[in-house]
C-alpha cells in the first residue's frame, strides 16, 4: 500500500513538521516503500497473541515521598532560547 | 607496540607495576588523536587538555596510594547522546547544537567514579537513527580500515575511536544494532547487554523499550572490565534491573567445552556476502576444535523482525522526539508567526531528513485508523519473536550468527535508499526486540581487507556465557586487538 501526498501532509501536521512540495513527493515514495515492506506483517495471524510492550516484566517502582534536592530554577532555564521572570517564554497564545 | 595501541588490561599491568604513569598513557592517546583524528573524524568534541590535567592529578594521588581500580586513569570516549554536565551533548543534531546538560548520564557518573578520563564525545547518526553515521549533522566519520568506507552506525564514532586507537574504550548505544554493527565494520568488540542491565538515565531517548548502552573495546577481556563498571541498578531508571553484582572477568577464561552453540540457517540467507559466510563457517570449525557442541536450530518468524522493529522504534521515536519544540532547550527557529508555527519551523529546520522520516513513519503508525495494523501488530509480532528465541535457547546455550550481511559499504552508497539502509540491520534488530544480550567480535577479513564480525547471542542475562564464548574464540583465532592499516603518517 502506497502513501498519497495528502497522507503525508496530514501526518506532517500531527508531527508538527512541514515539508516543501518536493519533499512531500519524496516522502510519499520513501515511506510508501517502508510501509509496503511492513505489509509482510499482515500475513501473520496474531489474533490470539498478546502485545509485548516491554521485554521484561516491568513493575511499578515505589519509594517514600521524601524531600530531596532537584534541578534549580536557574539550571532548568539555562538552556532555554528565551526565558523571563523564572519562566520559559513562548509567543502569546491568547489575544 | 605503541602505548596507545594496547588494551585496557595491558595498560593496567603497566600502571600497577608503575612502569608507566597515567599522564604518559593519556599523552600517548592524545598524540595519537592529534595524528589521525583529522582522517577519521571520530569525535564531535574533545577535551584533551582537561584529560591531561585529570591524568596529572590522578598520578599525584596514585603515587601515595597502593591500590588502583581497573579503569582508573584509562582514557575513554562517550557517544554524544549521553549527557555530560558542562560538555555539549548534541546527538549529532542541529536541534541540540548548544545543549549543555544540567545533569550527568548515570554511566558517565559511574565511569567518573571509577577514575575514567573522558577524552571527548563521539560522532553518531543524528539521534542514533542510522546505520552508517552519515546522518550526523556535523561530520562524516571514516572507517580506519578504508577511509572511503562508512564505520557503520549509529555509534560509528565510538567504534572508530577504538579501532583507530584514539580511545582505549568507548560507550555506544544500541537500539537495533548500533553498537554491534559498527563494531563488526571496524574490527572491534561491541556488546549490547540485556535490556535493563545498564542504566539509561541521561541517555537521550530514541526508542525507550529497545535502547541499551554498551561498550566498544579492543578485546573481550576489556569488554568484561568496562561492563563491570557500568552494570548495576539505578533508581533513576524505572526499567533498571535490581540484581546482585557480577564480576564478568571471573569466569571469562573457562573455555567452551560442552557449550552448545546454535547455528540457524535463517541467519545465513539471501544477501549474505560469501566471504562473511565462509568466515563464519571457519569460526564454527574453531569452536568444534575447542570442544563446543554445534547444534542446528531454527526460527519460524525471523522474517518479520525487521518490519516490527521499524514500526516499534519509529513509533517510540515520534513520541520521544516530541519534546524538541524550541521552548525549553536547543535550537529555535528565528522567524515564526505563532506558537504552532514556532514548533513547526523549529522542528523542520532543526531535524535532519532521516529523523524526520522516522518521526513521520512513527506518527503514521500511531495515528487513528492505522494503530492496530502497524503499531499493535508490531508489538504482537514482538511476542512471537521473543517466543522464537525462547524456543531456540531451549536447545542451545548461545547462538552464532553474522553481525551484518556484508562488511562496511562505501560512503554515500546507500544514502539515497532508506529501505536498503534499513536492511543492513537485519541480523541485529531481532536481539533488541527480544531484549536479549549480544556481542560482536571480529572473525576475519574479507578480500578487500575489511573486518568481518560475528555475533554471539544468548538468553536474558547470559552476558557471562557470551563473554566466555567470545574470549575462547578470540584466543584460539588470534583475532584480538586488530590494527587498522592507519599509520601515524596520515
Amino acid at each position: 500500500m502506497s502513501l498519497i501526498r495528502e497522507d503525508v501532509t496530514y501526518v506532517a501536521n500531527l508531527a508538527r513538521l512541514e515539508f516543501s512540495e518536493d519533499e512531500v513527493t519524496a516522502l510519499a515514495d520513501q515511506l510508501g516503500a517502508v510501509l509496503d515492506y511492513a505489509e509482510t506483517l499482515s500475513g501473520l495471524d496474531t489474533s490470539q497473541i498478546k502485545a509485548t510492550e516491554h521485554v521484561l516484566a516491568v513493575q511499578n517502582v515505589f519509594r517514600e515521598d521524601e524531600i530531596k534536592s532537584c534541578l534549580s530554577n536557574e539550571d532548568a532555564l539555562a538552556n532555554a532560547p528565551e526565558s523571563e521572570a523564572g519562566c520559559f517564554k513562548v509567543p502569546r497564545v491568547m489575544e | 607496540m605503541e602505548l596507545y595501541q594496547k588494551t585496557i588490561h595491558e595498560i593496567n599491568d603497566l600502571l600497577d607495576k608503575k612502569e608507566v604513569t597515567v599522564t604518559e598513557v593519556t599523552q600517548a592517546v592524545v598524540n595519537r588523536i592529534n595524528a589521525v583524528e583529522k582522517s577519521t573524524d571520530a569525535y564531535l568534541s574533545l577535551q584533551t587538555e582537561v584529560a591531561l590535567e585529570m591524568a596529572r592529578g590522578l598520578d599525584a594521588e596514585l603515587s601515595v596510594r597502593a591500590q588502583r581500580t581497573p579503569l582508573e586513569g584509562i582514557p575513554y570516549g562517550l557517544k554524544d547522546n549521553m549527557c555530560t554536565k558542562g560538555i555539549l551533548t548534541t546527538c549529532a543534531s542541529k536541534m541540540l547544537y548548544n545543549f549543555n546538560p544540567p545533569y550527568n548520564a548515570e554511566v558517565y557518573d559511574r565511569l567518573s567514579e571509577a577514575g575514567g578520563i573522558l577524552l571527548g564525545k563521539t560522532n553518531m547518526d543524528e539521534f542514533a537513527m542510522g546505520s552508517s553515521t552519515e546522518n550526523s549533522a556535523y561530520k562524516k566519520t571514516r572507517n580506519p580500515w578504508d577511509l572511503n568506507k562508512v564505520p557503520g552506525g549509529s555509534s560509528g564514532g565510538s567504534a572508530v575511536a577504538v579501532a583507530a586507537d584514539t580511545a582505549f574504550y568507548t560507550l555506544g548505544s544500541d537500539t537495533g544494532g548500533s553498537i554491534r554493527q559498527p563494531a563488526a565494520f571496524c574490527g572491534v568488540v561491541g556488546m549490547k547487554p540485556t535490556y535493563g542491565l545498564v542504566s539509561r538515565y541521561g541517555l537521550v531517548a530514541f526508542a525507550s523499550s529497545l535502547d541499551q548502552i554498551g561498550p566498544f573495546t579492543k578485546d573481550v577481556e576489556d569488554c568484561a572490565l568496562v561492563l563491570n563498571a557500568i552494570v548495576g541498578h539505578d533508581a533513576k531508571d524505572s526499567t533498571s534491573l535490581n540484581l546482585g553484582k557480577i564480576d564478568y572477568t571471573q569466569n571469562l577464561k573457562q573455555g567452551v567445552k560442552g557449550l552448545k552453540i546454535g547455528v540457524a540457517k535463517e541467519f545465513f540467507g539471501e544477501g549474505l556476502q560469501p566471504e562473511v559466510r565462509k568466515s563464519l563457517e571457519e569460526a564454527i570449525a574453531i569452536y568444534k576444535t575447542l570442544g563446543a557442541e554445534i547444534v542446528d536450530v531454527s526460527f519460524q518468524h525471523l522474517d518479520y523482525a525487521l518490519s516490527a522493529y521499524y514500526m516499534i522504534s519509529s513509533a517510540e521515536a515520534s513520541s520521544n522526539l516530541a519534546r524538541y519544540d524550541g521552548i525549553r532547550y536547543g535550537f529555535r527557529a528565528e522567524e515564526y508567526s505563532d506558537l504552532v508555527d514556532l514548533y513547526k519551523k523549529t522542528r523542520s529546520q532543526g531535524f535532519g531528513d532521516e529523523v524526520k522520516r522516522r518521526i513521520m513513519l512513527g506518527t503514521y503508525a500511531l495515528s487513528s485508523g492505522y494503530y492496530d495494523a502497524y503499531y499493535k501488530k508490531a508489538m504482537q509480532v514482538r511476542t512471537i519473536i521473543k517466543a522464537d528465541f525462547d524456543q531456540v535457547f531451549g536447545g542451545c546455550d548461545v547462538l552464532l550468527t553474522p553481525t551484518a550481511p556484508t562488511t562496511a559499504f562505501g560512503i554515500g552508497e546507500k544514502t539515497s535508499n532508506p529501505l536498503e539502509m534499513y536492511l543492513t540491520d537485519i541480523y541485529t534488530v531481532p536481539v533488541n526486540i527480544a531484549g536479549i544480550p549480544g556481542v560482536s567480535i571480529p572473525c576475519g577479513l574479507d578480500n578487500n581487507g575489511m573486518p568481518i564480525g560475528m555475533q554471539l547471542l544468548g538468553p536474558i542475562l547470559s552476558e557471562e556465557t557470551l563473554l566466555k564464548a567470545a574470549w575462547a574464540f578470540e584466543q584460539e583465532s588470534g583475532l584480538t586487538n586488530l590494527k587498522a592499516p592507519l599509520g601515524t603518517e596520515v
